[in-house]
């Protein structure tokens, strides 16, 4: 058994010496013909464990947008390497570091979670390659820890939860009617993400907050809050529910015949709503993207993608998309160039590309200025659920921590 | 807090309870007769749901999904052992928790390849799908009463079989004594096999009555497997009686932990520190209690073992 060991430890080190030759030998006439070789792009998504469906959207997004390039960014082939992250922080640095030493990525994209965004950040951009982030803005990234080599082509979290504090303000459509939402319950779950987004929710809401109720993370059955919210007869309920919790949330709600109006964010959008069906609908949503949004980019990625993966796209996809997009028109502004790297990120920060958002720049942390909807689920036409757009809440927005990034010298 | 609010937390409760008891039923007998420490129990409960999620698509009945996914959560079950389980028996309880770790691991991808990761949903059956309405504002669904009505007659079947059958004599004697149940003759890898077979088909069962209100997702079982290890070990292990006891107590300790915490803090603290202090608390609560209660009782509320 030993021996068996020592040999197969023998075997492994030849065969690490004999790769890293190759490497190293190959490597070398690489560089110089840089231009011939394809664009390797690792895009990292959690593809494993219960939240595996949002990575699924985010990767599917990513690979329609290449299929829509021919397979190329900016004229040159492109390859993509896909990282699962498992979302454990430390099996995303470690594969993280391997898609950039050995596979030698050019390019990193993707990432769903805020805490493997915050892991992986710096062993990418330590490396100077630059890091498109899809999906995760955690706020310390768009503020005081902004960084020349990432850019975001989703947003900063707390401001989806700011659009619906708006949009109580101005009011929401109940039993026919524009109501003002004033007295509202909020319940999320007990975690960083789920006091962000209570805050986030409070920076814009003017009314008065009743309560917040925190549920542990792991929490199945919501019947104590639903009595609770019940009993304090709010006028609205604020909610923050990512993943499997919004399916089981949305379903109790219904089930304990509970009507309030729901604003919610990450709790109702295409990732989950087969599951929570008839449940979901009429539930708002803030939101930078739905399906529905009236442009021709995006009629064409909705429709492209439920013709190849027969599901209907989310947020996660359609922000990939744009990132695939993104890197193209940059890719093409730098002549396949990617050696100068001030030249590319000048090339990126241009955001010369058409989102299936419409309006879409950079601002100076390198998050997106865009536009943020309310939106609401309803039934399509064959039956199944999706999220429209009822109204622009916020224009051409900037995020509320820009104004802390001092971007440091690259 | 109103009486309304309080009877409602306290059906809350009590349906918690009846599923942990579902659950932990079977994980006590197999613990407390074999000595084997199955982690795999809670991907019974996981694999139930996923049946009934998929006969109920197929057929779009739920009441067909309970009928067939019984018989093959039994079956599967028994697959399990016969593949995996019976393997460990004569092993320590370190590589039965590895063993067991990795037929989690592999049940819960294998489920996410045939099912795909995203939740599924199954309708609830027309004819509980109403609800009670025991306060304004709130109904109290009906399919809920029908989890707690179920769980209870289960629990009876259950006591009767364990109690008042010549296999429920075995399996207390296994139980208490498993080699000299051995020795007098009885064939023990059998009755380890039924009372295996019978504790994965009543976690699923669990996962049938729990998929309507639940989402069914891989892994779902897991959260619940730690707090129905809670329970038997609370309960004394390999007791049936003290499981039932300690899945109520647990359930209800967990829920109005849960509502009453928060509330409780605000006696002593600002409102949004009572809110963190109390969610935190509540979390903790059933721990506390079954450091508590193992302070006092360190062999649980109903020991059974000898010696």
């Amino acid at each position: 058994m030993t021996g068996q060991l020592n040999k197969l430890g023998l075997d492994r080190r030849t065969l690490l010496g004999a790769s890293t030759f190759a490497a190293v030998g190959l490597a070398l006439p690489g560089l110089a013909r840089a231009q011939a070789a394809p664009v390797k792009v690792g895009l990292i998504s959690v593809l494993t464990g219960p939240q595996a469906a949002l990575g699924t959207h985010l990767r599917d997004g990513f690979l329609l947008g290449l299929k829509h390039l021919d397979n190329k960014l900016g004229g040159r082939a492109a390859e993509v390497v896909v990282i699962d992250d498992e979302l454990r922080p430390d099996a995303a640095v470690t594969k993280v570091r391997a898609a950039i030493e050995r596979d030698r990525c050019d390019i990193m994209a993707g990432v769903v979670f805020s805490n493997i965004l915050a892991a992986v950040i710096r062993p990418i951009t330590e490396t100077k390659t630059f890091l498109i982030g899809t999906n995760a803005g955690p706020s310390p990234i768009a503020g005081r820890g902004c960084n020349p080599y990432f850019f975001a082509t989703s947003y900063v979290n707390d401001q989806n939860h700011a659009v619906l504090g708006a949009a109580a303000n101005q009011g929401v459509e109940v039993g026919g009617q524009n109501k003002v939402i004033r007295r509202v319950i909020i319940i999320t779950p007990n975690y960083q993400a789920g006091r962000d987004a209570a805050a986030g929710f409070k920076s814009t809401f003017q009314g008065e907050v009743m309560d917040e109720i925190y549920v542990p993370l792991n929490t199945t059955d919501f019947s104590a809050e639903l009595a609770k919210i019940a009993a304090a007869r709010p006028e609205g309920i604020f909610t923050f529910m990512p993943g499997g919790l919004g399916v089981q949330f949305v379903r109790q709600y219904r089930q304990a015949g509970l009507d309030l109006p729901v604003l919610s964010a990450f709790t109702v959008d295409e990732a989950v709503l087969p599951a929570q069906g008839e449940a979901a609908l009429g539930l708002y949503t803030g939101t930078t993207w739905t399906p529905t949004l009236p442009n021709e980019q995006n009629a064409r990625f909705v429709r492209d993608f439920e013709a190849q993966f027969n599901y209907i796209p989310a947020s996660y996809a359609a922000h990939a998309y744009d990132g695939a997009m993104l890197l193209d028109s940059a890719i093409r502004k730098v002549g396949g160039n990617l050696a100068d790297k001030a030249a590319l990120r000048t090339a990126i920060a241009a955001a010369d590309f058409r989102s299936v958002r419409g309006n879409f720049r950079f601002g100076a942390n390198q998050f997106p200025i865009q536009d943020f909807w309310l939106a609401r689920v309803v039934r399509r036409q064959d039956g199944k659920f999706e999220t429209q757009h009822v109204r622009k809440v916020f224009e051409n927005a900037v995020d509320p921590f820009a104004a802390q990034c001092r971007m440091p010298a690259m | 807090m109103s009486t309304h609010l309080l009877l409602i937390q306290g059906l809350n409760g009590l349906q918690l309870g009846i599923l942990l008891f579902l659950i932990a039923a079977g994980l006590t007998l197999v613990f407390g007769v074999m000595d084997f420490i199955n982690l795999a129990h809670g991907v019974q409960y996981m694999i139930g749901a996923y049946l009934a999620a998929w006969i109920a698509a197929g057929t779009g009945s739920f009441w067909f999904a309970l009928l067939l996914a019984l018989p093959l959560a039994l079956a599967l079950g028994l697959l399990l052992e016969f593949l995996v389980f019976r393997h460990l028996y004569d092993r320590d309880h370190l590589q039965q928790v590895l063993a067991t770790f990795g037929v989690i691991l592999v049940v819960n991808q294998g489920v996410k390849l045939l099912f795909g990761a995203a939740p599924l949903q199954v309708p609830m059956p027309e004819l509980l799908s109403g609800g009670i309405p025991i306060m304004e504002g709130l109904l109290y669904p009906t399919y809920r009463i029908a989890i707690i009505v179920g769980g209870l007659a289960t629990a009876g079947l259950l006591w009767w079989l364990v109690e008042r059958t010549k296999v429920g004599m075995l399996v207390r004697a296994g139980a208490t004594n498993a080699p000299m149940v051995a020795a007098l003759g009885v064939d023990i890898n059998r009755l380890f096999m039924i009372v295996f077979g019978f504790g994965a088909m009543l976690a699923g069962f669990a996962g049938v009555l729990a998929a309507p209100i639940l989402s069914v997702e891989p892994g779902m079982g897991d959260n619940l497997l730690i707090l129905a290890f809670v329970v038997i070990v609370i309960g004394g292990i390999g007791s049936i009686r003290g499981a039932f006891i300690a899945a109520l107590l647990v359930g209800l300790v967990e829920t109005l932990g849960r509502s009453l915490m928060p509330d409780l803090m605000r006696l002593f603290l600002s409102p949004s520190e009572a809110r963190q202090v109390g969610a935190a608390l509540a979390s903790m609560l059933v721990y506390i209690a079954m450091a508590a209660i193992l302070a006092f009782r360190p062999a649980g509320l109903f020991p059974v073992r000898a010696g």
